[in-house]
This record gives structure tokens, C-alpha cells and sequence, in this order.
């Protein structure tokens, strides 16, 4: 697993790569009330906001991490948007994008740096 | 954030773990560990504690500032009684609000309580106005708001005012505290003026009780949007005015167009034509379809396929005890009617939202 600093987490799954956000974004979000997913099969390039995820008081967003393709979307979290502080880390993953070039994802920080970011 | 100012709470707020953060040139809590979520709901359920010390406390005395004070409101102060308190607007000129604020009678003085935002200005504009006014800066503001909030309030000071907008001043070992039966929350509850130095005893004491938990201005914002309460820089400001706002209920008969003491205030002739004739756009509560959360900023348009803006939203966010978006604003008063279907553009989307009667959440107050 990698991870952005955008506190993004990158999780390889065969050819793809699964996006979600980090226990430490969940937290400083608050209570998530609704989360905004992106269409099938559109084509983002890194640095698009893809997600639109609503707190109780505001609006973040997600950017793909990666140039790719979005081949799927954690339709879970339309109907249950808290599963984003309840597991941030595991259930509730946001996308899963086809990478346009998989060095991309090499690049980015492993845990050890992420904490050392966040500490 | 060195020159932003301290409440007397300010420790205490830290050591409760508040998120502190700038708030009208203020350092404030907007929450604490459970988040604007549950401090939400746990005020709605018992009793949520607010340091609101942030806000402005002003002290009027003497024979005639009844009336001094109505040269710059369009309420009933010389007919506010002892013991009571009332809701009240500066206007301007435009008949445009200029702040909200509470005043109350002690009987020897008012109290009035300003936007922590429009303090500053507010006591300039009274003194330009020739009102000798006493700015406090050695008390605290406490809310105290609930179901409990009667409870924790009597186990703290041993005696609480009755009803809705009724004040007291009580002696305790905290001092002499200055209660009124009010709010900005919707719920029954009561704001409580005590001595800065005995600030924090008094409201540990309060936190002693199992129902009351520290709330921050997060939730106090969540609160006052569902029970349909405009929050001036928002909702309200010097270019609306009190019709447009729907707030003519604060339009004292005693200061209307045949009433005992008519007119007088900034912005008179104004307001009176359009209490006759009716505003042009109103507020009104919207309630977007799904759970997308509409906030300030968002416009409005009377089709899907009109390309000019009707209006505007206000305040919006997610309704924690309705587990619903809601949102007031800004519509031409013809589309501003309970019912009336109308869009919003949400991120370059068109989305339907429908007016809808405020409060959202019913209030508590005891009458």
C-alpha cells in the first residue's frame, strides 16, 4: 500500500489500483454525510477531483492519484456514507482506477513516510 | 493567530480537547471529540454546554434609554417589563439589518447582547447615536441548551426563570449571574452572563452534571439552521431587510405606521411601505432532494432550464436530527411558497429542491 499527501491510500489489485482515504483524513473530516462518486469508465488525469465527500460542515474532495481510467466505484458508500469513518482503511474504498502507467503508483510514499508526515 | 481573542473559557475549552479555530476574530471551539454529529444530537437529547463569550455584552442605563434605544431599533423597548427579554434589529437607513441582537430588562439597566462579528461596529453606532453605553468586557456568556438544560441550570444556580424570554439575576457562589430563558438552538435552555473570573468554575460545574457535555460552534450552527434561525452575515445582512427576511414579527405594533410610538428608526419609511406592500424576494427553507448537503452560495432557479439565477442559498448544510440536507435562502416572493419545485446548481449540476414552512425541527420553547 502506498500513500499520497493528499492522505490518500493507493492499494494494487491485479492491474488496478484501489483509492480510498487515510484513518488520519477520516478523522479530521468528521461525520461523513454524503459522498459524490465518479461515472464509469471516465478518463481522469492525476491531480482531477474525482470525489466530492460532505461532512456535517463541509465539502473535500479526492483527486486521482494516478492518469487512468475509473473502472469502479464503492457504490456501498451512497447508501452508508458514515463507512467512511467507520473503515476508511478497508470497507469503504472509494475507486478503483486502471492506471495509464503503473510507475506512477511506485513513486509515491510507503506507510513509514506517511506516518512520519502526519506525526 | 496571536491577535485573535481569548474567552475566559479558554483553557478550559483546551483541556476539554475543542478544536479551536478563528471565529469572528475569536479563538473558539467549532467541537470537540464527538463531533458536530453528536454534540448535535446530544443536545437535542439533554443538554449541550456553549461558550458563546465571543458575543457582544452591552450595558444601557438610566432614565430614557428605553427610548434611546428605540432612535435605532423598530421594537418595543419603552413596553419591554422588568424581568423580560426581546428580540430586536439595528437597521439602516435602506431599512437594511444591520445586527440582531437580544435585549433584555434587568429592571436598573438592558442588557444587550450583539454578533460577536458586529460588536465593534454595533457599539460605535450606538455611541454615534448618542447612547451612553457600558461595553462588558469582564463577563462571560454561557448557553446552556436541552431538554436538561433546566436541570443542569438549577442544580448550578438553585433558581431559573420560568418562561420563554424571561430574565433574572441571581445571587450564587459563581456571582451575580444574569439568566435569560433563551437560546439559538431551537430547544428550551437558557444564556447565562457570569463574572469572567468565576467563568470556569461555573461551568465545570455545570459539566459536573451527567447530562451536559461541552458543544462547539459547529453544532451550535447545524442547530440554529434547523430550527429556521437566521445568522446574521449570512441569512441577514444590511441589505435585506427585516420583510424580506420574515422577520416582521419583530416589527413591534408600538413602532408600525398608526402604533404608539411609530417610526423613528433608521430606515422608517422603508420599512413601513414594504410591510404594506409586500417584499419583492422572501426567505424561505429548502429542502433538497437526496443527501446531497446544499450550502451557502448555491444558486437558484425557478426551471431546469432557466439560465438566470432566482436567488440564492444563505445556509445549507446536513440536518443531523432530520438525517436530511436542509438549506434556507432567497427567492422572488411568488416562488417562495411551501411546495414550490424549483433547482439548484450543485457542481454543474442541476438538482431539485422544494420550499418548504421553517422551522425544520420543531422549537422546545417553554411558553
Amino acid at each position: 500500500m502506498k500513500f499520497t499527501e493528499d492522505h490518500e491510500w493507493l492499494r494494487p489489485e491485479d492491474d488496478l489500483i484501489v483509492v480510498g482515504i487515510t484513518e488520519h483524513a477520516s478523522t479530521q473530516l468528521g461525520d461523513v454525510v454524503f459522498v459524490e462518486l465518479p461515472e464509469l469508465e471516465t478518463q481522469v488525469a492525476k491531480g482531477d477531483e474525482v470525489v466530492v465527500i460532505e461532512s456535517v460542515k463541509a465539502a473535500s474532495d479526492i483527486v486521482a492519484p494516478l492518469d487512468g481510467e475509473i473502472v469502479a466505484v464503492n457504490d456501498a458508500l451512497t447508501d452508508n456514507p458514515a463507512l467512511v469513518n467507520e473503515d476508511p482503511m478497508g470497507e469503504a474504498w472509494f475507486f478503483k482506477i486502471k492506471p495509464a502507467d503503473m510507475a506512477e503508483y511506485d513513486a509515491y510514499m510507503d506507510e513509514d513516510a506517511y506516518q512520519d508526515l502526519i506525526s | 493567530m496571536t491577535d485573535l481573542k481569548r474567552t475566559p473559557l479558554y483553557a478550559l475549552n483546551e483541556e476539554l480537547g475543542g478544536k479551536m479555530v478563528p471565529f469572528a476574530g475569536w479563538e473558539m471551539p467549532v467541537q470537540f471529540a464527538p463531533g458536530v454529529m453528536k454534540e448535535h444530537l446530544h443536545t437535542r437529547a439533554a443538554c449541550g454546554l456553549f461558550d458563546v463569550s465571543h458575543m457582544g455584552q452591552v450595558i444601557l442605563r438610566g432614565a430614557g434609554a428605553a427610548e434611546a434605544l428605540e432612535a435605532l431599533v423598530p421594537v418595543d423597548i419603552a413596553g419591554l417589563k422588568p424581568g423580560r427579554q426581546r428580540y430586536a434589529l439595528f437597521t439602516n437607513d435602506a431599512g437594511g439589518i444591520l445586527d440582531d441582537l437580544m435585549v433584555a430588562n434587568y429592571g436598573d439597566r438592558l442588557l444587550l447582547v450583539v454578533n460577536a462579528a458586529n460588536a465593534e461596529a454595533d457599539i460605535a453606532h450606538m455611541r454615534r447615536a448618542g447612547l451612553e453605553i457600558e461595553p462588558l468586557e469582564d463577563r462571560a456568556l454561557l448557553a446552556v441548551q436541552g431538554p436538561a438544560a433546566e436541570a443542569v441550570l438549577e442544580a448550578a444556580t438553585g433558581a431559573v426563570p420560568a418562561r420563554f424570554m424571561d430574565v433574572a439575576e441571581v445571587e450564587t457562589s459563581y456571582g451575580d449571574l444574569w439568566i435569560s430563558r433563551s437560546g439559538y438552538t431551537g430547544e428550551d435552555g437558557f444564556e447565562v452572563s457570569v463574572p469572567a473570573s468565576q467563568a470556569e468554575a461555573f461551568a465545570r460545574k455545570l459539566l459536573a452534571h451527567e447530562a451536559c457535555e461541552p458543544i462547539g460552534l459547529g453544532a451550535r450552527d447545524s442547530l440554529r439552521l434547523e430550527t429556521g434561525l437566521p445568522l446574521h452575515g449570512h441569512d441577514i445582512d444590511e441589505g435585506t431587510t427585516p420583510a424580506e427576511a420574515a422577520l416582521t414579527f419583530a416589527l413591534s405594533k408600538a413602532r408600525r405606521p398608526g402604533g404608539a410610538r411609530a417610526g423613528g428608526y433608521p430606515g422608517a419609511e422603508i420599512i413601513a411601505a414594504q410591510l404594506e406592500t409586500g417584499p419583492e424576494r422572501l426567505r424561505t427553507g429548502l429542502l433538497p432532494e437526496g443527501r446531497a448537503p446544499m450550502r451557502e452560495g448555491v444558486q437558484l432557479f425557478a426551471s431546469e432550464e432557466a439560465t438566470e439565477p432566482a436567488g440564492a442559498i444563505t445556509s445549507g448544510a446536513f440536518a443531523p436530527s432530520l438525517q436530511r440536507p436542509v438549506a434556507m435562502g432567497y427567492l422572488p416572493t411568488e416562488l417562495a411558497k411551501p411546495g414550490t419545485q424549483i433547482t439548484a446548481e450543485l457542481r454543474g449540476k442541476r438538482m431539485p429542491l422544494a420550499c418548504a414552512p421553517m422551522p425544520f425541527q420543531p422549537s422546545t420553547y417553554k411558553r
